[in-house]
Order: structure tokens, then C-alpha cells, then sequence
């Protein structure tokens, strides 16, 4: 079991209110993300639920008992932290040992559940060493194994990869997925990356200024986000907004994905030209500069042989855009003939450029 | 040219370093020379440094005029349990003021603080009547007492220092791990800030054991400490300055030793976390 209720969770730091009244159902088994801007309220709910936090008004029920105001240590889970919070003067087999020692587990059993867990997350040769002799990897795994021994009802992660290299945090992303594919444990992940979010999770909640905006699977978010800080925050790179003339609709920008543009030489709906390229290897990232509509990011192929500086046409999938209101909010879709009547100058089907159209 | 620049501000800066710690250890070496000195040598009017007739007279005296080994005793239980009693209080206050801080908390560590910078003969009064209700006067226990309450806002300032250099999380770990608060300090708490819990046991055993003021007025004979029982050597009868500097080197030597094997150790922890 590991369901995690919120039910009206408040946060105030003095007088400040970190976190507004916050409903949410996490299920027993799933892997959710906290994602969001840094000072979102995302890790403050995580210690919230963690109990290291007090909560200052509402509920957290944890496989249906209040744990609202429960110790930590009582509350059956495991958080793994950003800096990894080993003990630096014991050896990795004793911070492993460390919370099952605390519940007086006998001795026989906590080094069966040390070898299975370096067996799990191959410590087996650095059970001997002390933090201090391992690399970040190898760290946060030693985190990750003192979390597992406890067999805790979830397991919460406060951006555990932070600190780790590029190449090595998808290393790790890998491992904690396949870690939750096997355990089935439910997993609170929270992170600043929405790459992190997008490729681990079941369900991903999107945090702004203390709200959840949206909760949803990756590509419920991806495809209908709620708003334009959800459409904008999700997706890499990030939604182009384009500002639309006051009119009597009540569209106030529409939004395309870098990946939705389609890129041509002799003719589109704008015409632009190619700023700042990025080359992925795999892939190519344009900054288009497109007069009256502003800097628009292009997602073409790896082979893309535009140059800075090059003119070229612009065209949109047109049923993948959005568009939203004065508040920000998603309108429903428009029947396709209708949209970008305002922005669009030229309607003459594009030509290919090297562009990944979905 | 350089090179000779260089080793002439090295050879002045050298000189003046030594120059400077002479003048710091010369009443020590005048100690130590006096205290092998006769009572005539040790008053002439021309007196010698080295020149003069070696004699260990005055340590003989000393030791068998005096119960040495009862003050030496009496400082070794007033500093050891005067510095044991402040950790035992000054653990658990540090580390409310380190991880559970209040908008007072600095307050309250700047009125600790400014205890020290009070002239302690201005409580002197109300001590000492305090003590003589209490029947504290010229005990070991009453010296601890007031030796603890000296040098405890010491002690908690310097503990608190080293406790906000260790990370929070690893305090937090603890506690999703099911520790209690006991068990976060004495598990994870205290063998991470060891080196500055030794430095800080050190100084105040140094301060305890050096304190002459307190144990001056406070004690007479049963519990007085080396710092008394240098000063017994100061008596109306007249001024003995060869057996007072015996018995100074005999009440220093102990802290001096102890002072020189801690050293590392010492300047390890006052200088914790100044350079991350």
C-alpha cells in the first residue's frame, strides 16, 4: 500500500503562503512528478508530505490514515535527497544498515536486505567505503539503497539528480524507473526538469507560485495542457506564444510547438529569417526572427543546411496549435480552416526542409 | 635582485616574528629560570639569566610545604567537570539554536554573549551569598558550578558554529531514517562535529584550569585549584618569587602539556569552517 491524500494543504512560512489550498490523490503504485519552477511550493509539499514540514492547515492521509501530524519516522516512507544526506562517518554497509538498526531489525536480517539491496543497485564492491570515496553516482545509489531496505509504503525523491552530470543523471533516470518498475512502490519525484518529468513519470503535477496548474499523464500535458504556463513549461524547447490583435474572439495568443513548424525556401504562411542555430546532432534548433510576430524556435532535422542569417518560410501544422485566452487559459480547438487567420499572410502549402513534422 | 629582495624581507620578517614571540614567552622563561633560582638570586638587583647556581630547592619546598597533588586534584575536577557539565548543556542548547531557530535566536546568542563581556566582579556580591546559603563555598561542586556557568555562553557559541556547518539534510535523513532527537545528536549530530566538540572541551578546560578570579574568592583550602595555591605564595610574610615560580611552572606545566599534544587538534576546530 502507498496512497498519499491531500486534501486542502496549506504551507505559510510567517506570512507568507508557500502553498494554497491543495487537493491531491496520489495512487498506491504510481510514479508522480512535482515539477515546476524553482519557489513553486513543490519541494515544500514534499517535506510536507515527508512530515518535515508542519503543515500549516488541511490534511495528508497516508493509506487512509491521518499522518497530518505524524513524525517522519512514523510515516513509512523514504525520501531521497538532493545532496544524498549520507552519513559521511559510516561506511556505506552502516548507512545502509542505519534505518533498519533504528528498528531494531536483528542483525541477520539487515545484512540480507544490505546484500539485496547492493545487489539491486550494484554497491556490492563499495559496501566497505565511506561516502566520501565514492563518485555522485555511486552516492546517490547508496541513498537510494538506505531507501530501499526500510521497504517504505513511498518513496520520495527531492530532485535527486541535481547534482549529478548530464550523461550520468540519465543513467539514473533509467535506474530509478527501472527501480519503480520492479518494486511497484509509489514514487513522489520532484524536479525543476520537465525532461526529468516528462520520461519518468505516470503522472506529472505541474506546480506554479504554490498551485497545481494541471495534473495529468506526460502526454496529457503535452497535448492539452490546461494553460499557457502548463503548454509553455512542458515540452523542450519551449511553446512559441504568439500575441494576437485584440478581436471579438477572445483569443489573446496562440501557441505552437517548435516541433509543429515546418521550415521551406519558396513559400509559407511568414516569412523569416534564421538567427542563432543549434546543432543537436540528431536534430537542429532555428531562432527564426519573424517581423510583427517576434523570435519564433523551429525544430528541424540534423541535416538542416540553413545558414545564420538565410530567409526562409515558415509553416504550421495547423490542428497542433492552441490557443489562449486573456487569462491564460486553453480555448477549445477551432475548425482548422479557421485558424491563424489573423497572424497568417500567405497560405500556400509549404515545401519540406528538413523539419520533423508529428 | 629579486631573489635577494626577497630573502632580505624574509630575513627581516623572520627576525621580527621571533623578536615578537620572545617578548610574549620571556615571563614564562623568567618563570622558569626564577624558579631555579635562590629566594637571593631571584630578588638581586643585577640578576643573571643563565649565570647563576641551578638549584631544584624551591620545588622541594614547595612540595613539601604545600599539598600540591590535592590542588592539582581540585583543577583537574573543576576544569575536566566544569567543561563536561557545559557540553552536557551547551550540546542540546546549540543545536536548538543551530536547526530550530526563532526570529530571537540571534537575540539570544548576542545576550549570551555579552555575559562575557560583564566584569565579573560585578556579580561577585550575590554569588558569593548565593554560595554561602548553599553551603558552595570552598567545594569542588561549587566551583564546577560557577565555572560551568562562566564558560558556557563560550561553549554554546562555539558549538553553534559548528553545528550550522553541517548539513541540515543529513539531520533530516536521520529523522526519516526513525531517529529520535537524542538519537540525532549522539548518532549523526556528534561524531560529525567531533573535531569542534574536542576543541571546544579543550578551551574550556584551559579556561577552567586557568581561572584564578572565581576560585580565588570562592575557595579557601579544601577545594582550592593551582591557581590558589600559586597564590598562597603571595602572603603577607613577603614576597617569594623563586618558590611562586616553582609553583607556576608546577601549576602551568600540566595545561602546557596538554595545551601541546592538543594543538592540531586545537587550532583543527577553531578554525572549522572558516575556509569551506
Amino acid at each position: 500500500m502507498g496512497s498519499i491524500t491531500l486534501k486542502q494543504v496549506t504551507k505559510n512560512f510567517g506570512d507568507v503562503n508557500v502553498i494554497k489550498p491543495l487537493d491531491l490523490q496520489i495512487h498506491d503504485g504510481e510514479f508522480i512528478v512535482f515539477v515546476g519552477p524553482s519557489g513553486c511550493g513543490k519541494s515544500t509539499l514534499l517535506r510536507m508530505i515527508a512530515g518535515l514540514e508542519d503543515t500549516t492547515s488541511g490534511n495528508i492521509d497516508i493509506d487512509g490514515q491521518d499522518a497530518t501530524h505524524t513524525p517522519p519516522a512514523k510515516r513509512g516512507l523514504a525520501m531521497v535527497f538532493q545532496s544524498y544526506a549520507l552519513y559521511p562517518h559510516m561506511s556505506v554497509r552502516n548507512n545502509i544498515a542505519f534505518p533498519l538498526k533504528r528498528a531494531k531489525v536483528s542483525p541477520k536480517e539487515i545484512a540480507e536486505k544490505i546484500a539485496s539491496a547492493a545487489k539491486i543497485l550494484n554497491l556490492g564492491d563499495y559496501l566497505d567505503r565511506k561516502p566520501g570515496q565514492l563518485s555522485g553516482g555511486q552516492r546517490q545509489r547508496v541513498a537510494i539503497g538506505r531507501a530501499i531496505v526500510r521497504q517504505p509504503s513511498a518513496f520520495l525523491f527531492d530532485e535527486p539528480l541535481s547534482n549529478l552530470d548530464a550523461s550520468l543523471r540519465v543513467n539514473m533516470r533509467l535506474e530509478i524507473s527501472e527501480l519503480h518498475k520492479s518494486l511497484a512502490t509509489t514514487m513522489v519525484y520532484v524536479t525543476h526538469d520537465q525532461v526529468e518529468a516528462m520520461t519518468m513519470a505516470d503522472r506529472i503535477a505541474v506546480f506554479n507560485a504554490g498551485v497545481i496548474e494541471q495534473v495529468g499523464t506526460p502526454l496529457e500535458l503535452y497535448q492539452r495542457p490546461v494553460n499557457r504556463f502548463v503548454a509553455g513549461f512542458i515540452g523542450s524547447p519551449k511553446m512559441n506564444f504568439i500575441d494576437v490583435e485584440a478581436g471579438d474572439d477572445s483569443v489573446s495568443s496562440i501557441g505552437v510547438r517548435p516541433e509543429h513548424i515546418s521550415l521551406s525556401e519558396n513559400s509559407g504562411k511568414w516569412l523569416g529569417r534564421v538567427g542563432v542555430i543549434e546543432h543537436l546532432g540528431s536534430e537542429t534548433f532555428l531562432h527564426v526572427h519573424v517581423d510583427k510576430v517576434g523570435t519564433l524556435t523551429v525544430k528541424a532535422g540534423g541535416d538542416c543546411p540553413l545558414e545564420y542569417g538565410d530567409d526562409v518560410y515558415l509553416n504550421v501544422t495547423p490542428d497542433k496549435t492552441l490557443r489562449f485566452d486573456k487569462n491564460g487559459l486553453t480555448l477549445p480547438p477551432m475548425p482548422v480552416k479557421e485558424q491563424f487567420s489573423k497572424p497568417f499572410t500567405n497560405q500556400s502549402a509549404p515545401a519540406s526542409l528538413g523539419t520533423e513534422s508529428k | 635582485m629579486a631573489i635577494n629582495n626577497s630573502n632580505k624581507s624574509k630575513i627581516i620578517y623572520t627576525a621580527l616574528a621571533w623578536s615578537i614571540s620572545g617578548m610574549i614567552f620571556f615571563p614564562i622563561l623568567w618563570t622558569l629560570l626564577t624558579s631555579f633560582k635562590t629566594e637571593a638570586e631571584a630578588i638581586s638587583a643585577s640578576p643573571s639569566l643563565f649565570m647563576f647556581d641551578w638549584t631544584l630547592e624551591n620545588y622541594s619546598d614547595v612540595l613539601a610545604r604545600s599539598s600540591y597533588f590535592n590542588h592539582f586534584w581540585n583543577s583537574v575536577v573543576i576544569s575536566i567537570g566544569s567543561s563536561l557539565l557545559g557540553l552536557l548543556i551547551a550540546v542540546p542548547a546549540a543545536w536548538s539554536m543551530a536547526f530550530v531557530q526563532t526570529k530571537r535566536t540571534k537575540h539570544l546568542l548576542m545576550w549570551m554573549l555579552s555575559t562575557k563581556m560583564l566584569p565579573p566582579v560585578g556579580v561577585l556580591i550575590p554569588i558569593y551569598l548565593i554560595f554561602r546559603d548553599f553551603g558552595l563555598l570552598d567545594t569542588k561542586l561549587g566551583l564546577v558550578i560557577v565555572m560551568t556557568l562562566v564558560n558556557l555562553p563560550i561553549m554554546v557559541w562555539m558549538l553553534y558554529t559548528y553545528f550550522r556547518e553541517i548539513p541540515h539534510e543529513i539531520l533530516e535523513a536521520s529523522r526519516m531514517d526513525g531517529c529520535t532527537i537524542s538519537e540525532e545528536i549522539f548518532h549523526v549530530l556528534l561524531p560529525l562535529a567531533l573535531p569542534g566538540i574536542a576543541s571546544t572541551l579543550l578551551l574550556n578546560v584551559i579556561l577552567a584550569w586557568n581561572e584564578a578570579f572565581w576560585t580565588l574568592i570562592l575557595t579557601a583550602a579544601d577545594a582550592a585549584p593551582l591557581t590558589a595555591f600559586i597564590a598562597s605564595y603571595s602572603s603577607p610574610e613577603g614576597l617569594f618569587y623563586a618558590k611562586l615560580s616553582a609553583a607556576s611552572v608546577m601549576a602551568i606545566v600540566p595545561i602546557l602539556i596538554l595545551g601541546w599534544f592538543s594543538q592540531k587538534q586545537l587550532v583543527r576546530g577553531l578554525s572549522f569552517g572558516a575556509v569551506k
